[in-house]
């Protein structure tokens, strides 16, 4: 328990008294893991992110990181944690060395220091070829690879990111993840991230909680929500004719065996082991197997699952939002 | 902790960093730098010469009466120029000086100080929008600094600005009064930091909860007009109505104009009220940056 790097019990945030965005959650970070927030825009996600980067005070509840009290120790807070916003912060007047250096300023880190940091962490996001020409010239990718640089100038124990991904094409998605990555690697940090991308919490986090109206329906590694849906599925067909489904189902592993239009639907706990295992037992009773296909079921089921609604429904509900924050996006580029 | 992220423990850290932020924007953006010198110029151009009162005063601006017998030429001349002292003698005794280019320069650089100070309450709404203002939140900056370092980068740019209006004016005729030395300057300056720091404080006040960039413009357009005329900037306070003259004398423009007025064209300096003059405006800056401070408190951390 004392690896718990934030720990938060019913925190709860009501907005004019009224709105309820945050309905006392509970849930603790580990140290070194990276833990995401699911769900959609309008779920709490951000809320949540704001109480405990201390700039939103919680209504109700406690929160802690690093055993530092988000609401009465918010200086010592700040001081060990960084962000990476949703939004496009850097300065677009002013070169990405420039702003890099400003965020350094913001934790009264001295020149000396952080120049020399700066220019690592330039390096590390590989725009150190362009640090000395106005943002303004940066693409989408380039200024989210800046915020991530930003977020590290005070070496923070955790980082939280907010949607790091939004509204990148899915190629510089792919390539922020790796850098998020390396930059984990490198620092041994703790990360705390919100995203509505289900691929994005299936590839990047270690646990993920599934956040909807304010509450958290489920957490849990990706693998097991998948699992907790009652396994993976494999299909397979055989040559010969005949049922083999009491074979198949004598398999370990094997939770459930159908017989559809000549192929065999199975339900197994971890398709990848069962699979070999039901190969292996049809051989040595000289069947062959013709045809094999797993399928693992995706979080999109699992958010079917725990929310009752499908991730993209929910997406479109809040489709007006994006939309907003997109166009902001645009007025800043001029 | 100290040891691994090298964090200063000192108070106002940041401050020099977000008030340069603010002034980088300014003069690294040479489109946004070369207008905010053009504009004093028009300003003082256009409505210095178009607003050219000392004309009126001229032997030509009036038309010689008809008498029996008819004014010889000598007359004629004799009468110009009675016109013009007694013309001069209204216009010092209206305008504490002969050349209204220089009373109204005066005017110009109080005006400057408005409409830079406005933007201030713009850019927290900005700062805002776009996200910048919750990182910054995120970081161990004190919230005080967040509001001081907009307050201050409004008034460099101001005193700035109003710099450039003074020597603009110069060509164009603006004339120092007797009691002037160049020391004086230095309190010019000085009044000009203090209205600022006031100014911005107010606008930053009244903004601190938006997200709205409407509320700062609609903000803007109530108060621009109203503080520039009921102030002493084009047109002394003595000479206007009663109820004019009341809502003036609070604004503290009129204050700042007077003074600087003194300092730069008056023929006399009255120290005791020059004191006093900057008794209420430095009374109106510390109060506005205090509520400006408290309300950063109460604000920023919703």
């Amino acid at each position: 328990m004392s690896e718990d790097i934030i720990k938060v019990e019913g925190l709860t945030k009501v907005f004019n008294h009224s709105l309820t965005a945050v309905d006392h959650i509970s849930f603790s970070v580990k140290k070194g893991e990276i833990f995401g927030f699911l769900g959609p825009n309008g779920a709490g996600k951000t809320t949540t992110i704001n109480m405990l980067i201390t700039i939103l005070k919680p209504t109700e509840g406690k929160a802690t990181i690093l055993g530092s009290d988000i609401a009465n120790q918010s200086n010592e807070v700040r001081n060990s944690i960084g962000l990476v916003p949703q939004e496009y912060t850097a300065d677009d007047d002013l070169t990405g060395y420039e702003n890099i250096l400003l965020c350094a300023d913001l934790y009264g880190i001295p020149r000396s220091v952080s120049k020399k940091r700066a220019e690592e962490l330039l390096q590390l996001v590989e725009l150190t070829e362009f640090k000395d020409k106005k943002v303004q010239t940066y693409s989408g990718g380039m200024r989210r690879r800046l915020e991530l640089a930003g977020g590290l100038i005070n070496r923070p124990k955790v980082l939280f990111l907010d949607e790091p991904t939004l509204g990148l094409d899915v190629q510089t998605r792919a390539a922020t993840w790796n850098y998020i990555k390396t930059l984990k690697k490198e620092f041994g940090m703790t990360l705390f991230m919100t995203t509505h991308y289900l691929e994005e919490a299936d590839s990047l986090c270690d646990r993920i909680a599934i956040i909807d109206h304010g509450r958290i329906v489920v957490v849990g590694t990706p693998n097991e929500l998948k699992d907790s849906l009652g396994g993976d599925i494999v299909t397979l067909s055989v040559e010969k004719e005949g049922d083999i489904t009491g074979l198949i189902a004598g398999v370990a592993h094997v939770k459930e065996v159908k017989k559809e239009n000549g192929s065999y639907t199975i339900k197994a706990e971890s398709a990848e082991v069962a699979a070999p295992l039901i190969i292996e037992t049809l051989r040595k009773a000289s069947h062959v197997v013709t045809r094999l296909s797993l399928t693992k079921p995706t979080l999109n089921e699992v958010y079917l699952q725990y929310t009752g609604k499908s991730m993209r429904d929910a997406a479109e509900e809040s489709g007006e939002a994006v939309m907003a924050r997109r166009m902001m996006t645009m007025r800043r580029g001029h | 902790m100290t040891e691994t992220n090298g964090n200063s423990k000192n108070k106002l850290h940041g401050l020099w960093a977000l008030t340069n932020r603010e002034l980088k924007k300014w003069y690294k953006a040479p489109a946004v730098f070369v207008l905010t010198l053009i504009q004093p110029v028009i300003w003082l151009g256009l409505l210095g010469n178009a607003l050219n009162l000392g004309s009126l005063v001229s032997p030509d601006s009036f038309t010689p009466p008809i008498i029996t017998p008819p004014l010889n030429d000598f007359q004629m001349a004799q009468l110009g120029a009675y016109f013009q002292s007694l013309g001069n003698s209204i216009l010092g005794n209206t305008f504490g000086t002969t050349s209204y280019i220089s009373f109204m320069a005066v005017g110009m650089m109080a005006f400057t100080a408005l409409f830079t100070t406005m933007f201030s309450g713009m850019s927290i709404v900005w700062d805002r929008r776009l996200g910048f203002l919750n990182k910054v939140l995120s970081t161990p900056v004190s919230r005080a600094v967040i509001i001081l370092s907009k307050v201050f980068s409004a008034a460099l740019r101001a005193m700035f600005q109003a710099g450039i209006i003074l020597l603009i004016a110069i060509p164009l005729g603006f004339q120092v009064g007797l009691a002037f030395t160049p020391l004086n300057i230095l309190g010019v300056f000085a009044f000009l930091f203090l209205i600022c720091v006031g100014l911005s404080s107010l606008f930053i006040a009244v903004n601190i909860r938006s997200s709205r960039i409407e509320t700062p413009m609609a903000v803007m357009n109530l108060l621009n007009l109203p503080l520039t005329f009921a102030s002493s900037a084009f047109f002394p306070i003595e000479r206007m109505p009663g109820w004019l003259q009341a809502v003036a004398n609070v604004n503290p423009l009129s204050h700042t104009i007077n003074g600087m007025r003194q300092l730069l064209i008056n023929e006399t300096i009255d120290y005791s009220l020059l004191a006093l003059q900057y008794a209420y405006v430095g009374i109106f800056a510390a109060v506005l940056a205090t509520i400006g401070i408290v309300l950063s408190w109460r604000y920023l951390n919703k």
